[in-house]
Parts: structure tokens; sequence; C-alpha cells
């Protein structure tokens, strides 16, 4: 029967993880207890972006966007919305600005008023599992637009025009890639097309929501990009931390070939491609192109000194093109609207648009694109609605190959070439914004502590002068450090930067920095004053209980695990310094607000 | 598949059934669905219409409800409207009266005069 309502749900990690799964469950039995079960779709969908916000529900045809469900909501939304036409308000987002004023339709969200979406156009629209509506909006034409009308090299030509450079982060552009594994010989014939899903930067989350929201369009763009250099077989290389991401395509990939739309003579066309999904075990690394083919080859995930390259020599020795989840994703609409059209948007060197997961200290966390060369600014007060706590204080783009930026950067234009200027990276497009909270110190400790676990140990300057550099921060935010230390650890990180073998040793230093381009002052306080004024690092900083203010009820000497909180009603409580393991219980379980954390370290005889 | 014209095809088969979500629609007929609505049988109003619709496989044809619209004694109250704007309010409808605006004005696009608020 004709549906009269489609209800998607977010089924993005996200939401999932949020209690997605339980609010369709109460929505299918509330639907069914109200009769209207053949009225309504309940469609599964990638992400929809305003993760802070989920569980999220979008009621078509009326476009009405729910956010924060629990399942007792759903017998009031079939009740009131589905059966008598009243959208539940309280369920609404809310526009802040204008007195807080509930928002009916989800094109008025300002969230996403700020966004220009290409590759995730129809993430958290369509149901990534249906071939089908893929079909329905578009998908494949590109595909056979290509095999109908173009030859490889007016797809290349296409793709050059629209300045498409590499999403992985390294912003190569997308067209040499293609063209130099097209001109590449093989002694067989055989050319291979890699996908690189090895997204592995803490807190991104770019790659993962493409494939498991739109994973036809990663598929098509692939295929694209595999007719235009000659390549018969795919890879998809995906992190088996990815269940989702990996069913979905794995399905989509199933999908296509019972459709004919991989396997041989596709579409009627010349044009043969078959491709295979492998998961990676989750080491960093292989995240790294040689290292990736190397894995796929069922080796240890090396990576190997370059050249020669991949389109000359990768997978078994085959000419080889791997290219990154959102650059694919940005082949298809290219290719049916244009390379101007994609070409007009961005700055001069970097075009088009840029997912980004947006994380830490901001009020709208999720998944945004954007166009290119929107500034910092924008980004952060716009999109992400300002800070959720706190002044800001630093961002971190990325990931561990990336560098923190400040207040003063907050008019640079997010493209390539600016950040790289400025001692950051686009990297994938992880960015987590920081309040100032945030010790820099011990953030640039936590990016390297990352590099340094996720090193292959092959090349002896990222092996061995990354752990080195961890150790002087180590020492720096124990308080042991000295001022001979900073210039030790720029020392090191300049070398490690010149002739790591790949890319991993090549950008870990960058967060250590670029914190100590921005934020001497933090590392200088650590080393000279024995102070951490963000009050992170514990052996940095003390707690105090203030006599005037203390009942003496003796709760915190109770809780305090060591036992080093002395006193009585009548004198009131006192820390002894010397055995405090700075874990905060008394200042947590103190009634009258009398325990004080400070910045820098009290010795005994001051006490 | 074997060729272009099969995705085309494919293509707008799965349209018709995505309508709602791409507000992509000739005809969009709104029920009025409060409470005196449905006490006046809205509810079989409706299920007449997209039972029609689903039964006839009419294309562009998207059925909504709505909620109280100050009708009472009119109702079930629904409102056709075409995707320029025009809308035609029907009253006192039945189920019976349903198949027939699907028939005479969804179909043929003859208004049902007597129907008419």
């Amino acid at each position: 029967m004709l549906k009269r309502i489609d209800v998607l749900l977010c089924f993005g990690s996200g939401c999932v993880s949020a209690g997605a799964k339980k609010i369709k469950e109460e929505l299918q039995n509330q639907v069914k207890a109200y009769d209207i079960d053949s009225e309504v779709n309940i469609i599964e969908t990638g992400c929809m972006g305003p993760c802070d916000q989920g569980p999220l529900m979008l009621v078509y045809p009326e476009g009405v966007f729910y956010k924060q469900l629990k399942p007792e909501d759903m017998k009031e939304v079939v009740e009131e919305h589905f059966v008598k036409g009243r959208v539940v308000e309280r369920l609404l987002m809310r526009d802040e600005s204008v007195a807080a004023k509930a928002i009916r339709n989800v094109e008025d969200v300002p969230f996403y008023q700020n966004q220009t979406k290409i590759a995730l156009k129809h993430c958290g629209y369509l149901d990534p599992e249906s071939l089908e509506e893929y079909v329905a909006v578009d998908g494949y034409s590109a595909l056979g637009k290509v095999l109908e009308q173009m030859s490889p090299d007016d797809v290349i030509k296409q793709i050059q025009v629209s300045g498409l450079r590499g999403r992985g982060g390294g912003g190569f552009p997308t067209h040499l890639k293609w063209k130099f594994a097209k001109a590449a010989k093989s002694d067989d014939g055989k050319k291979y097309m890699i996908c690189n899903g090895d997204e592995g930067d803490p807190g991104a989350f770019m790659d993962r929501s493409l494939l498991e929201g739109d994973p036809h369009k990663v598929l098509e763009g692939m295929m694209i990009a595999a007719y235009a250099v000659g390549a018969c077989e795919g890879f998809f290389y995906i992190r088996a931390e990815y269940p989702l991401a990996i069913q979905r395509i794995k399905l989509a990939i199933e999908n296509a070939k019972e459709y004919g739309l991989l396997g041989d003579n596709i579409l009627g066309s010349d044009f043969c491609f078959d491709v295979e999904v492998r998961t990676g075990a989750g080491a960093f690394v292989c995240g790294e192109e040689t290292a990736l083919i190397s894995s796929i080859e069922g080796k240890r995930g090396h990576p190997k000194p370059k050249p020669p390259f991949p389109a000359n020599k990768g997978l078994w020795g085959k000419p080889t093109n791997i290219n990154n989840v959102e650059t694919f994703a940005n082949v298809p609409p290219i290719i049916l609207k244009g390379g101007e059209w994609f070409a007009s948007m961005g700055t001069q060197k970097s075009k088009g648009t840029k997912v980004f997961a947006l994380t830490g200290d901001v009020k709208n966390t999720g998944l945004v694109e954007v166009p290119m060369g929107i500034t910092i600014g924008e980004l952060i007060g716009k999109v992400g609605g300002g800070m959720s706590s706190g002044q800001f204080k630093a961002v971190q783009l990325g990931g561990p190959s990336g560098g923190c930026l400040t207040k003063q950067h907050w008019d640079v234009p997010i493209d390539y070439d600016s950040l790289i200027a400025e001692g950051a990276m686009m990297g994938s497009g992880g960015v987590i914004v920081m309040n100032h909270e945030k010790c820099m110190v011990n953030v640039a400790k936590f990016f390297l502590e990352f590099s340094l676990e996720e090193s292959c140990g092959k090349c002896s300057p990222c092996r061995v002068g990354l752990k080195h550099m961890h150790n002087i921060l180590e020492k720096i935010t124990a308080g042991k450090g000295t001022m001979e230390d900073i210039t030790e650890l720029e020392k090191i990180g300049s070398v490690v930067k010149k002739t790591s073998l790949c890319g991993l040793g090549q950008t870990a230093p960058n967060p250590v920095l670029s914190t100590l381009k921005y934020f001497r002052n933090e590392y200088e306080e650590h080393i000279k004053e024995k102070k951490c004024s963000s009050l992170v690092c514990a052996d940095l900083l003390h707690f105090e209980i203030n006599k005037d203010k203390c009942v003496g009820c003796s709760l915190c000497a109770k809780k305090c695990p060591t036992g080093c909180i002395e006193g009585s009603k009548k004198e009131k409580f006192t820390i002894l310094q010397g055995e405090c393991v700075k874990c905060g219980n008394c200042l947590e379980v103190c009634p009258v607000g009398a325990v004080a954390k400070l910045p820098g370290i009290l010795s005994e005889d001051e006490e | 598949m074997k060729s272009l014209a099969d995705l085309k095809k494919l293509k707008e088969e799965v349209q018709k059934k995505m309508n709602l979500r791409n507000s992509d629609y000739k005809y969009k007929i709104v029920v009025g669905m409060g409470t005196s609505g449905i006490a006046m049988g809205a509810r079989e109003v409706m299920r007449a219409f997209l039972d029609e619709i689903s039964k006839r496989d009419v294309a562009g044809v998207i059925v909504t409800q709505s909620g109280e619209k100050g009708a009472s004694s009119m109702e079930p109250v629904v409102d056709v409207l075409e995707k320029d704007g025009k809308v035609v309010t029907y009253c006192q409808m039945s189920a019976e009266k349903a198949k027939r605006v699907v028939s005479e004005h969804i179909v043929n696009g003859n208004v049902i005069s007597e129907y008419l608020i």
C-alpha cells in the first residue's frame, strides 16, 4: 500500500550508541498498536550530522526533525504526529538566537544552513542498504554517463577541471594520480584500484560516516576512477573497528553484483570491474598507501620508500591507484554536474567542500561539510555554534599529524595550503576545539603518545625520535623539565620530520612543534614556575583546604585514599602535601566548597 | 541491468516510492486529523485514499495529515494541493467519496464541485 509517512531514523554510530535501536523497536510497536504500520515507512539512514543531539528522527513529507529521543517518546510521536497530525513541539530543535523558537522544518536548522553538502548530500536521507534508493537520486547515472559518452581521458580532464585534491590529508591532485596510473604500463595488463578507508585519527569519523551512510556513492566513484585508469579489480581497505561500514559496503557490493553493476560488461559496455573488501587490524600506519598495499598483500603493514610510487609499482607490483573514501564520494557529482561546477566552490587552489568531524568544546559537535576556504572562526562560531563551555583557546586540525592553531588564526581560511603555512594541516578532517581548561603541553603529549604507539618501528627517526620526544614531554609535565629540553624537542622534531620514511613520522612531531610555536609560554611555565595554569598536569598542581570555610566534618579525611588529610572539628582539616596523590576526592565530597585545586606545587615547608 | 535504459527504468520506478521525501508531487492530499476529524471518520478516509491510489498505481501523489482545521461541522475535511499552490478543499468526506476524488480529480483532473466546502 502507498505510504503516507517516511520516518528516517539516524543509524550512524553515534545515534546507535545513544539508543537508536531501542527507539526503532518501540516505534515499530507503537505504529502497530495504532494500526498504521502499513502506512508508515521506517528507514534506517546514515549519519545526519548533529551527533550531540542524537538519537535523531526525520519525518517526511513535513521534514520535521526530532532530537534526543527516548523510547518512551514514541507513543506521543505516533499518537500526536502520525495519527493526529500535530507536531510534538517539545522534541524539536530550538533556535537559540530567536528566544529558543522551535524549528519545524529540517531545512531551517541553523546547523545545516552554513553547510554545503556534496559528498554527504544523501547521507542521512537515503536507506544505505538500498541500491534502489541510491539509483532514485541519480545513483550510477554518472557511471552510465562515463561509460556511454566519455573516454578515460575525458574523465581525467573533468577531474582536472574540478581541481579535486585527495581528501585523506595529503591534498595531492586527484587527476594527476589517475593520469600516472593510466600511463603506467603493466606487463600483464592488470591494474588495481584501492579505496583507503583506514581512517585512524582520534576523533575523526568522516570516512566511516560516508561508508555507513552512502556506500554506493563511494563505490560508484571508485568504479569511475577504475574506468579512467584502466583497472579491472578493486579493494576496499577498511579498518576492522568499523563493523557497520564493512557490513554496509559489503552489502552494497553484493547488490551491485546482483544488478549487474559490478562484473563483466557493465551496463552493456566493455568495462569490467570487480571489487573486494579487506579489513585492516587497526594499525594507524596502514593508512599510509605503501603500508596499506603491504597489508592487502598479506604482509606486515610496513611503509616502503617512494619511488617507486604505487601508480607504477603498487599492489603485487602492478600499477595501482589509491584514493580516500571522501575523494571517491566527490567523483559522481563532478561527473554529473561538470568540473566547473565543483571548481566554482572553494579557494584558488582548494576546490569544492570538505567534510569535518567537529568535536571538543563546541556546541554543535558532529559531522559537517563546508566549502573550502571557510575561516576557522566561521567553522567554530557559525557551523559549530560557538563554544559549549569556557573560552576558546585552541583548535587542533589534522589529528596526530596536524597542529594546534589559536585565536590569532580565527580568520585563516581552511584550505590545504593556508593550513600548512600556519603549521597545521588539513589531515583527513578531524577538528578538535579546546577551551581554556586544556593544557597544551598535555595535548601535545597525548597526540605524540598516539603516534609513538602507532609507529611501525621500521625507521629509527620515527621509532627512537618520537620516544625521546615523549620522554622529554613526560619530564616537563612532571615538573622536571629544563629550558634545554625545549631546544632539544625542536631539534629532534625537525630531524624526525626530515628523515622519517613515511607520512607518519614526517608529520608526527607537528602537534609538539605547533604548540611550541603558539603556546611556548605554557611550556616555559611548566619548566620555570613548575605550574600548570590549566590545572591538568597532576604533578604541577595541589589541593588546599581553606580553614575559614572548613566546617570540620571530616568527610574529606574519610574519603582520602592515602590518609593524608588530618585535623579535627575544632582545628579544621589540612592536607599533607607530600603524601597527596591528587585524586581530587576531597574536592568532590566537600559539602561547603572549602577545598580548592590550585596551580603550582606547594613544598612541604610552606604547609 | 544490461543497459543505461534499464538503469533509467529502475530510477523512475523507485522515485515514485520516494515522493514523500523529496516533496516532489503533482497532488498532495492533506487529511484533517484533529479530534473531531477522527471522530467523524477521517481515518477511514485516509485509508481509502491510500488504498485507492495504490490500487490504481497513480504516480506523483502524496497523502499526508494535518491537525484540526477548525471546521468541525464539515469534518472530515480534505485539502488537495497542486504543486503550483492551487488548493481545493472537500468536506464531509467518506471512504466512498475519497475513492471518487481519486478517480475523477486525481486521475482525470476534474474537481468534484458537489463535495466542495
